[in-house]
């Protein structure tokens, strides 16, 4: 079952990352985006980390993508023009090839190292489960261990807050 | 129980909880019309049935006989993804809101909510999130002015009252130490003082409440929020371009929505299906669900009371008001309470 | 059930489309979304390890990788803005005042 849906959803995954590289548009690319996103969530789900998964829906495909849609609707970007100095054959050849040399070095690293002996979501996870991955869990190690990076990312937010402001405010 | 069984019973609940929800859309919409015109001192549709009672009905006929005109010069895929995601998005958070508690019906012993996980309330959130890509694509796909203005003003509004939203809802976690929809209804069992039930807009969610309100009537752009659909101001906004069948989508859309708010605030403020329960045991089961519904209701009712009422807020002023006085006050609600529960 | 291999390479194949994004488009606005689908593939690899370790720093660090990324795309897209309203255009190569 769990094998079903990470066939399914990685497949949306990768089609949509393509799709993202061969539209023109770039509203289009922002929507592939944003079902990377979604499928990715959902990947989450199966893999026991489900308020991770909330996080990423909620904050990554419902306002950082918002925020990227916004700006391509604002500027009114129109669809891409190839200049005539880019090689076609170079980019026929190469992407593909990029993508899957890079597949099937981690497929040889993974066989290598042993990952393939352990299978995620069999009962071992399932099993006594209710602790992991559930907010409570995540919020325990996020504010005692993982408390003095949370205050840096809180002062690190505020600085792109006053940067954005800064740098997209008109000069008057 | 069996997967067989899960799946026979989730679907049962999928098909009442559709049926429910579409039916309660559509007069809401009669009862907007008919509580609006009575604060209006008239009568409201009063012809097509016993007080108006087929009305819906007659406006359902009609939008599926209008003609669906398509404009030739809008983005065409976006243009018909717009207002399915709008709809979708709407309908699918009844599945995680808990409407009574578990019952058994023969041998099957089943909560009364179709998805209980455990982070029932993040799904409502994330969901809403995914409801602004239906209103800013709308906009932007019919490439025309009034439907981009209406749209980008539309959407600006309904990502900066979502964090007011968010931030509202924290201070009932705190309080109920999970995020399950239904964990947080059962916190709230018992009184005080034997009468006065236990529900978080009495035990100090006072403000929280009153924020969440206010965060919601701008989140589903009803007045007085209701500046990027006015028509008086931009035509008809983002769905200007839209006739038939997918402007009803959008309509239902947001009264859809406004069920899903109220749902939210009758279970996380006050106290979801709790309330006296007696009688024989066919009516202990019921009662809950009445309960519910009974709380549904008021809240539909106070934002058709409140849309009677009162003007509509300035975009300036709609924005200043959700970043510099909502937002505040819900980070104020926040550190005040978690103090108040780190101290019990 | 399911390899933790599998969530690897599932992993990688999104890096790889995100850096061919980063090389072959054009246009700024999608370039950074090749970035975003980055950190995306990063994540991923994240989460699955922490599966399989059973060590819920990996969830953690997932948030702390969505914050710089929101941060990031902020300030990004600002900078963006800004460009487009003195170069007129979204194209990188055409923002090529300084080449020689």
């Amino acid at each position: 079952m769990h094998l079903v849906l990470f066939l399914i959803f990685g497949a949306v995954c990768v089609g949509a990352a393509i799709n993202l590289l061969v539209q023109k548009h770039p509203i289009n690319s922002a929507l592939s985006l944003i079902v990377v996103m979604g499928s990715l969530a959902v990947l989450y789900l199966l893999l026991g980390a489900e308020f991770v998964a909330a996080v990423q829906v909620i904050v990554y495909a419902g306002a950082v993508m918002v925020l990227f849609v916004f700006v391509i609707m604002l500027l009114n970007a129109g669809e891409e023009e190839v200049l005539p100095h880019s090689s076609r054959v170079a980019i026929v050849l190469g992407v593909p090839g990029l993508i899957l040399g890079l597949a099937v070095g981690i497929w040889v690293v993974a066989r290598y190292a042993g990952f393939d002996r352990i299978a995620i979501g069999g009962p071992r996870v399932l099993s006594g489960s209710e602790g992991f991955g559930n907010p409570s869990s995540v919020a325990k190690l996020l504010f005692r261990d993982y408390l003095l990076p949370f205050e840096v990312t809180s002062v690190l937010v505020l600085i792109a807050i006053l940067g954005a402001v800064v740098l997209a405010r008109r000069e008057e | 129980m069996t997967i067989g069984t899960y799946i026979l019973v989730s679907i049962i609940k999928i098909v009442i909880a559709m049926l429910v929800l579409l039916t309660g859309v559509a007069y809401t919409t009669l009862a907007e019309r008919k509580v609006v015109a009575h604060i209006q001192n008239r009568w409201g549709p009063s012809r097509v049935g016993p007080f108006g009672v087929w009305q819906p009905l007659a406006d359902g006929l009609k939008f599926i006989f209008k003609e669906d005109v398509t404009p030739p010069f809008v983005y065409r895929p976006l243009y018909l993804l717009a207002p399915v995601l709008s709809l979708t998005m709407a309908l699918t958070a009844i599945a995680v809101i808990p409407v009574g508690p578990w019952v058994s019906v023969g041998s099957v012993h089943t909560p009364l909510q179709i998805a209980d996980v455990n982070i029932g309330l993040l799904v409502i959130l994330g969901l809403t999130s995914i409801g602004v890509y239906g209103v800013a694509l709308a906009g932007w796909s019919s490439n025309s002015k009034y439907s981009m203005l209406g749209s980008l003003r539309a959407s600006a509004q309904m990502v900066s009252y979502e964090i007011a939203l968010g931030l509202s809802l924290v201070g009932v976690l705190i309080y109920s130490g999970s995020f399950s929809l239904r964990d947080i209804v059962m916190a709230q069992s018992g009184t005080f003082l034997g009468f006065i039930p236990k529900w978080n807009i009495f035990t100090g969610q006072f403000i929280a409440f009153f924020i969440y309100i206010m965060a919601a009537y701008a989140e589903t752009n009803r007045i007085p929020f209701d500046l990027p659909e006015a028509e008086t101001e931009l035509v008809a906004g983002y769905h200007t371009e839209y006739s038939s069948m997918k402007f009803a989508m959008f309509f239902m859309a947001e009264y859809a929505n406004m069920f899903t708010v109220a749902c939210l605030a009758s279970v996380l403020f006050l106290g979801g299906w709790l309330g006296p329960v007696f009688g024989p045991p066919l009516l202990q089961a019921v009662l809950p669900v009445v309960w519910f519904v009974l709380k549904v209701l008021a809240f539909i009712f106070i934002y058709i009371w409140v849309r009677g009422t009162l003007p509509r807020f300035r975009y300036d002023q709609l924005m200043a008001f959700g970043w510099k006085f909502l937002f505040p006050l819900a980070i104020a609600n926040i550190m005040v309470t978690a103090l108040v529960v780190a101290l019990r | 059930m399911v390899p933790l291999s599998y969530y690897l390479v599932l992993s990688a194949v999104l890096f790889a489309c995100g850096v061919t994004g980063f090389l072959i488009k054009r246009n700024i606005i999608t370039i950074f979304m090749s970035i975003e689908l980055m950190l995306n593939a990063v994540n991923l690899t994240f989460v699955a390890f922490a599966a399989e370790l059973r060590a819920l720093s990996g969830n953690v660090f997932v948030f702390f990788v969505m914050v710089v990324a929101a941060a990031e795309a902020a300030v990004g897209l600002a900078i963006i803005i800004s460009v487009f309203r003195t170069r007129e255009t979204l194209n990188v190569d055409r923002v090529n005042l300084l080449k020689l």
